[in-house]
């Protein structure tokens, strides 16, 4: 260790590593794990959105829930921003995931054209 | 896929108390399920140190949703995959129940056990990988002796720990940066720090945790010790009963070494240090710092007189700072946030916070981290859950052998060094043993008695030989012979020892003698004049159980839980108990309703 300088880099690396354990004020991403959205493909979904979380180096809270009652529209991934209003998208593919993050969690655009509910925090 | 994310973390237990209760088995079995719904590369397991919440151990914390599981088998482990980790629905079942609203509290955070407390020091214990230098480092780790290094002078380093108010954890109190001071302005070509972590105390165990849980912060606070005053070598003189903490302190040192936080020109500068391990031998007495020293040394561990002080003459011959593992656990926050901060904290006399250990007739056995200044009725029954099977708070013991025994009217004292030692206590290093109703408190003076009897050096006469005639004392009282005067005796004695005792080992051993003779004299009195044991737990001066006719209304209870069916009567009659079979158990005590049993 030569500077303090060298510790704080050391430092963000490793931040990175155990951000999972940080809970306030992330981005959210909730998976649908019902039988019915484990059926439809929501473990593809699930390993998509963390694929592309990697490539961003995002932070972000990736957690799932059981069935919502819409299992026609499975899979299904919500995605929360800090303060914002959660949206639901539904019948993705794992094409759309990327999207979705680039859209909505980079740049803050809800992608209408994938959304079918819109919770009101 | 290769991850360098994974999206959830389930951090593990993997203190020593939660290996008793079997969190390794817990954790191989969630391994082995993880790796069944091929989850390893989602999920990371990481096991940490002590969460302080050693009575629902095994303990798991789920991230990022942040819940508190406790109390898990390994049998657990497919319904906690499937649901949790795969469906995303808490398993409310293996939630912690607060046991008196019976509510399931998913949020570790919302348990009562943790909403009194305040951990700084135990800040990372259970919430990071102990072995993993990068995630000490990504809590903010090694930032304070980086900022002493490069940006304070040492004389600035033992300002700011004198101005933060920080004393002595292990007991004594005395000011860590005056400690510091004194072996600064020692002259000598070389200098040592050491570390105690001769932890001795029956129910004490925060100095394990902290080495099991946190190992980088001793050595943080370690680092900063020496480069304020001088020292470019230490030593951590730790029990061997405690192999979890010299494994996980050796990985600490040997990956500190390898990121160049020990060895040569830390941090750029011309600041050298290094850290050995030295292993006790588990002798009480070397945990007085001369006697720890001398073992160090490698020659029998005895005190010797003081002065010289170890900061003039300490470990072969050279000055050397020597503090207790939790002091050094708070330098770290002090120097990085400053002693305005830390002092913001506590009382008048006792600034930050002190770490106790809840053990004895206690609902929350575990690891409690509280401001200073707090009411020993607060860690007793907010924290600690109050007194265990229902029973009735009698004395709480502080300060282990050393220290005192506490009355029930003492209880709203606020807890800091100088009140405690107004009351008879102490501090010690904050092992706290709650006892109730059924203890006897000569039979508890005995028992510290016994122990620091045995683990007396024997270099000092009167600790040596008065000790063991106090003991002789209390053991006849607690047999049922006690005579007259012996009271006075144990008085004389345990003053004799004090003043003449070398190291505190002996000046402390009386203080259980004297703080139950000056709270709890009249069990004294019961014993010897009465011949009766008021808490019955004395066996050999139970004489049996009579039942009062008149208070009895003949509701069989007692007859039905007598192991000896000593116990005749017909229902809705007076019972009567048979004395020759009576095995004094006092099991129909505890089930008469009525208070008609008492003893013979």
């Amino acid at each position: 260790m030569k500077s303090l300088e060298e510790l704080r880099k050391l430092r963000e690396k490793a931040q990175k590593d155990i951000q999972a354990r940080k809970t306030s004020n992330k981005p959210k991403v909730i998976i649908g794990m019902g039988t019915c959205g484990i059926a439809a493909g929501a473990r593809e979904i699930l390993k998509a959105v963390m694929a592309e979380i990697n490539k961003r180096n995002l932070d972000v809270i990736v957690t799932q829930t059981g069935c919502i009652g819409m299992c026609e529209k499975e899979p299904l991934l919500d995605v929360q921003m800090p303060g914002k209003d959660r949206i639901t998208y539904g019948n993705l593919t794992t094409d759309d995931v990327s999207k979705i993050v680039v859209e909505h969690i980079v740049n803050g655009k809800v992608v209408e054209d994938l959304a079918v509910a819109k919770l009101e925090d | 896929m290769e991850q360098s994310i994974y999206r959830s973390h389930i951090l593990v237990c993997g203190g020593t108390g939660c290996v008793s209760s079997g969190c390794k088995q817990a954790q191989d079995a969630l391994k082995d399920e993880l790796a069944k719904h091929d989850l390893t590369s989602e999920i990371k397991i990481v096991e940490t140190g002590c969460h302080g919440f050693c009575e629902k151990g095994p303990i798991m914390i789920m991230y990022p949703e942040g819940v508190f599981y406790c109390e898990l088998t390994p049998e657990d482990m497919p319904e906690l995959v499937e649901e949790h980790i795969l469906k995303g629905r808490t398993v409310e079942r293996l939630l912690y129940t607060e046991p008196n609203s019976k509510k399931s509290i998913p949020s570790y955070e919302e348990i009562d056990f943790y909403k009194k407390q305040q951990r700084l020091v135990l800040g990372n214990c259970g919430h990071m990988d102990p072995e993993s230098i990068e995630e000490y480092i990504a809590t903010g780790g090694y930032e304070a002796i980086g900022k002493a290094l490069t940006e304070m002078t040492p004389e600035g380093v033992i300002e700011e720990v004198k101005d933060a108010g920080l004393r002595g954890r292990g007991g004594g109190g005395f000011p860590t940066g005056l400690k510091w001071q004194f072996a600064a302005g020692a002259k000598s070509d070389k200098k040592y720090v050491i570390c105690n972590a001769d932890e001795g105390d029956p129910g004490a165990f925060m100095d394990r945790s902290l080495l099991e849980g946190d190992p980088h912060r001793i050595i943080e606070g370690m680092m900063i010790g020496a480069y304020a005053t001088g020292a470019d070598e230490g030593y951590v003189y730790v029990r061997a009963e405690y192999p979890l903490a010299i494994e996980r302190l050796q990985k600490a040192l040997d990956d500190a070494r390898e990121y160049g936080l020990l060895g040569e020109n830390i941090f750029g500068t011309d600041f050298n240090f290094d850290l050995h391990i030295k292993a006790g031998a588990g002798a009480f007495v070397c945990g007085e710092e001369t006697a720890l020293m001398n073992s160090i040394e490698g020659k029998r561990g005895m005190p010797r007189p003081r002065p010289p002080f170890p900061a003039e003459q300490g470990l072969w011959g050279k000055p050397s700072n020597i503090n207790n593992v939790e002091s050094y656990a708070n330098v770290p926050n002090i120097i990085r946030d400053g002693a305005e901060a830390y002092k913001a904290i506590g009382t008048e006399g006792s600034k930050g916070t002190k770490v106790f250990a809840l053990t004895g007739k206690i609902n929350n056995t575990g690891l409690a981290e509280v401001p200073m200044g707090i009411t020993m009725k607060e860690i007793i029954y907010d924290i600690g859950g109050g007194i265990s099977d229902g029973n009735k708070f009698k004395a709480v013991q502080i300060g282990g052998p050393s220290g005192g025994c506490l009355p029930e009217e003492l209880l709203d004292l606020p807890v800091d060094y100088d009140s405690l030692i107004e009351v008879g206590a102490m501090m010690g290093s904050g092992g706290l043993v709650v006892m109730d109703d059924s203890t006897c408190m000569v039979d508890v003076a005995r028992f510290f008695l016994n122990f620091t009897q045995s683990e007396s050096c024997g270099k000092c006469t009167p600790c040596r030989e008065g000790t063991k005639r106090m003991l002789e004392i209390l053991n006849r009282i607690t047999s049922g012979e006690g005579k007259d005067g012996d009271i006075e005796m144990l008085e004389r004695l345990a003053e004799n020892i004090k003043s003449t005792s070398l190291c505190g080992l002996g000046q402390t051993a009386p203080n259980p003698v004297l703080s139950t003779l000056k709270y709890f004299r009249h069990e004294y009195e019961a014993h010897i004049y009465d011949e009766i044991c008021p808490a019955g737990a004395c066996e050999d001066m139970l004489k049996g159980y009579v039942i009062d006719e008149d208070a009895c209304i003949g509701c069989t209870a007692c007859a039905r839980v007598c192991p000896v069916d000593a116990i005749e009567g017909n229902v809705k009659e007076a019972h009567v108990i048979d004395l020759d079979k009576c095995i004094s158990c006092g099991a129909c005590v505890s089930k008469c309703k009525f208070d008609a049993i008492s003893q013979a």
